[in-house]
Parts: structure tokens; C-alpha cells; sequence
């Protein structure tokens, strides 16, 4: 009887070295698209990659606004190629807001973790295992990534775009005090239930809306917890930052901390 | 509170000591070194304030990390990706 159970208990220990409860987790991403038909393959393929190498339990969500350069088609070659359990498609008739892009893309989600990121290869997927690790690490209800700690980083940006971001970053932590170093990033890991108290909460818009999430967080005594990131940007040449996205990060600026 | 208010809370506070202190309101007969220190002392905090901000934000600038190889590891994983998925059948 002893050699029985000694044969029954072995080959399982070595088979689930991190206990059944690792494998029970299942991590969604949301990926909201619009216009992404060059980037969506290499990104599905990047994290399928990271998801497979490191043996984690996945499903991508792809929330497209019907967008108009066919990138609902690539995403339906995608689905093909990898399996609907694996790629889901839930796309929606127009371009709408970011928060209710993660709204309804929750609504379909089987998983208990939400992973948010962009869809333009700008953050890379190998960073997904970093995350999850310290999530379990600190038992964290979010996992953010900073460009602005540790080993993170960015490249692609020149000088006034640094100066730009520095700048606005010194100006949010001395307002805000937060507690997290990178407030505007949006490659991020939550718990579900998390993500989804937030959003109901959160009233603005673009980067702000980011910065809102932390700050809420923080009041609602959420955990929050960092990995440096590497952001690759290529599409900097396009000018996403011009005068008026300065001028509305200083208005939803100073509405949090007027509010918060 | 909120953080405007605390500010609000914090900027009083310290006015009022301030304003107390170097108008001798409270009484108090301080030596005219340390009224003199005093008197200024606002003006010094925030251009010392303005050097700290001034200072921090060029630093972290100047130790900003360039990913080369981030860059570089994303542009050759772009070509496996688009040989792979061709492949598998994906029309690019």
C-alpha cells in the first residue's frame, strides 16, 4: 500500500510543481483595436508565444470598432489559426470609449486575472509572465507596468518627448502622490473583480482615464504592484502628443486632484 | 479630503505660523536674526522647490533607459511572426 500511494503521489508532484491552485488561474487579455490590421497578427502571435512558453492558462479578446482598414478579418484569419477557445472575437459597430471597450470585453471573459495592454506592439507580451509572477508574489490586485523604474525604459522618443513625459509624471506624483511610479502606462494586470469595481467608478477619458484607475484604487485600498517594462514606441513619428493632449492631461490632472 | 485640500489645509498651516511668527502676533520676542531668516523664508522655499523640481525632472531625463534591444529583439521577432503565420495560412 505504501509503494501505491508513493506512485500516486510522486508523478503528480512532479507534474504540478506549483499545486493545483496555479492551474485553476486563467488570464483574459483585452485588446481593443481600431485600425490595427498590421499589428494584430504580431501581437496575437507574440502572446500566444509568451502565453505557451510559460505554460499559463490565456484567452485574447480582440474588441474592434469596425474598423475600416480590415483588421475584423485578420482577426478572424487569427481565430482560425489558434481556435475561438483561445481567440475570441467580440467587436462592436463603432469606435466608442476605451472603458467600455474593457466593459464588454469583460462581459466575455472566462478568466479571473484581465490583462490590458495596447495592440501596436508599443508593450511585449514577454512581460505577461513578469507580471503574473509578481502578482502571486505580493498577492497584488494589480500589477502595473513602469516605464520609469528600475530597468524600464522606452525607445523611440527624443528629447522633448522625455523632457514632455518626465516632466508630466514629477508634476503627477507631487499632485497626486499615488503610489505608483508610471500613471498614464496602460500595460496592466487586475484581478477581475478589481478592474471591474474601477471602471465603475472612473469618469474620464484617455490617459487620464489611466491615471484615474490608480487613484481610485489607491482610495478603495487596492494593492499595487510594479514590474519595469520596456515601451517600444513606433508610431512617435505619427505625433500623438500635441498641444491639445498637453492641455486635457493638465485638466483631468487637476480635476483628480481637485476630486480626489 | 481631497488633495487640493489637503494643500489648501497644509499652505494655511504653515501661513498662518509664518504669518504669526513675523509679525510677533503671538507675543513672542524673537531675536532679529531669526526675524530675518523668517521674513524671506517663503520666497527661498519655493525657488529652492523650483531647483528640486528643475533638478529631478533633468536627472531622470538624462537616466532615461533606451531599450536598443527591446527594439531590436521586437523587430526580429516580427519577421518569425509573419514566416510563422504565413505558414499557418494567414493572408497578410
Amino acid at each position: 500500500m505504501a509503494s501505491k500511494e508513493a506512485s500516486r503521489t510522486s508523478p503528480r508532484s512532479r507534474r504540478e510543481p506549483e499545486g493545483r491552485t496555479a492551474r485553476q488561474d486563467k488570464y483574459s487579455v483585452l485588446l481593443p483595436t481600431y485600425n490595427e490590421r498590421e499589428n494584430l497578427p504580431l501581437i496575437v502571435w507574440l502572446l500566444v508565444k509568451s502565453f505557451s512558453e510559460s505554460g499559463i492558462n490565456y484567452e485574447i479578446i480582440i474588441i474592434d470598432d469596425g474598423s475600416p482598414d480590415g483588421t475584423r478579418d485578420v482577426a478572424e484569419q487569427l481565430e482560425k489559426i489558434y481556435g475561438s477557445d483561445k481567440i475570441l472575437l467580440r467587436p462592436r459597430e463603432k469606435k466608442l470609449g476605451l472603458g467600455t471597450a474593457y466593459i464588454h470585453g469583460m462581459k466575455h471573459a472566462t478568466g479571473n486575472y484581465i490583462i490590458i495592454m495596447d495592440a501596436d506592439l508599443s508593450h511585449h507580451p514577454k512581460f505577461i509572465p513578469e507580471f503574473i509572477r509578481k502578482q502571486k508574489e505580493g498577492n497584488f490586485d494589480i500589477v502595473s507596468g513602469t516605464r520609469y523604474k528600475g530597468n524600464g525604459g522606452v525607445y523611440g522618443w527624443d528629447l522633448k518627448r522625455k523632457i514632455i513625459s518626465r516632466g508630466a509624471n514629477f508634476i503627477t506624483q507631487v499632485l497626486l502622490r499615488p503610489g505608483a511610479s508610471d500613471l498614464t502606462g496602460s500595460f496592466r494586470l487586475y484581478r477581475k473583480e478589481v478592474l471591474q469595481k474601477l471602471i465603475e467608478k472612473c469618469v474620464s477619458k484617455g490617459y487620464v482615464f489611466q491615471m484615474e484607475m490608480i487613484v481610485r484604487a489607491r482610495q478603495l485600498n487596492y494593492t499595487i504592484g510594479e514590474v519595469p517594462i520596456s515601451f517600444v514606441d513606433r508610431v512617435y513619428g505619427e505625433s500623438k502628443l500635441g498641444g491639445n493632449e498637453i492641455v486635457s492631461f493638465l485638466k483631468g490632472l487637476l480635476t483628480l486632484f481637485a476630486t480626489t | 479630503m481631497t488633495k487640493l485640500a489637503q494643500w489648501l489645509w497644509g499652505l494655511a498651516l504653515l501661513g498662518s505660523t509664518w504669518a504669526a511668527l513675523t509679525m510677533g502676533a503671538l507675543g513672542l520676542e524673537l531675536p532679529a536674526s531669526c526675524r530675518e531668516v523668517l521674513w524671506p523664508l517663503p520666497a527661498y522655499l519655493l525657488v529652492a522647490a523650483g531647483c528640486y523640481a528643475l533638478g529631478t525632472v533633468g536627472y531622470r531625463v538624462a537616466t532615461f533607459h533606451d531599450c536598443e534591444d527591446a527594439a531590436r529583439e521586437l523587430q526580429s521577432q516580427i519577421q518569425e511572426a509573419r514566416a510563422d503565420l504565413t505558414r499557418r495560412g494567414m493572408r497578410f
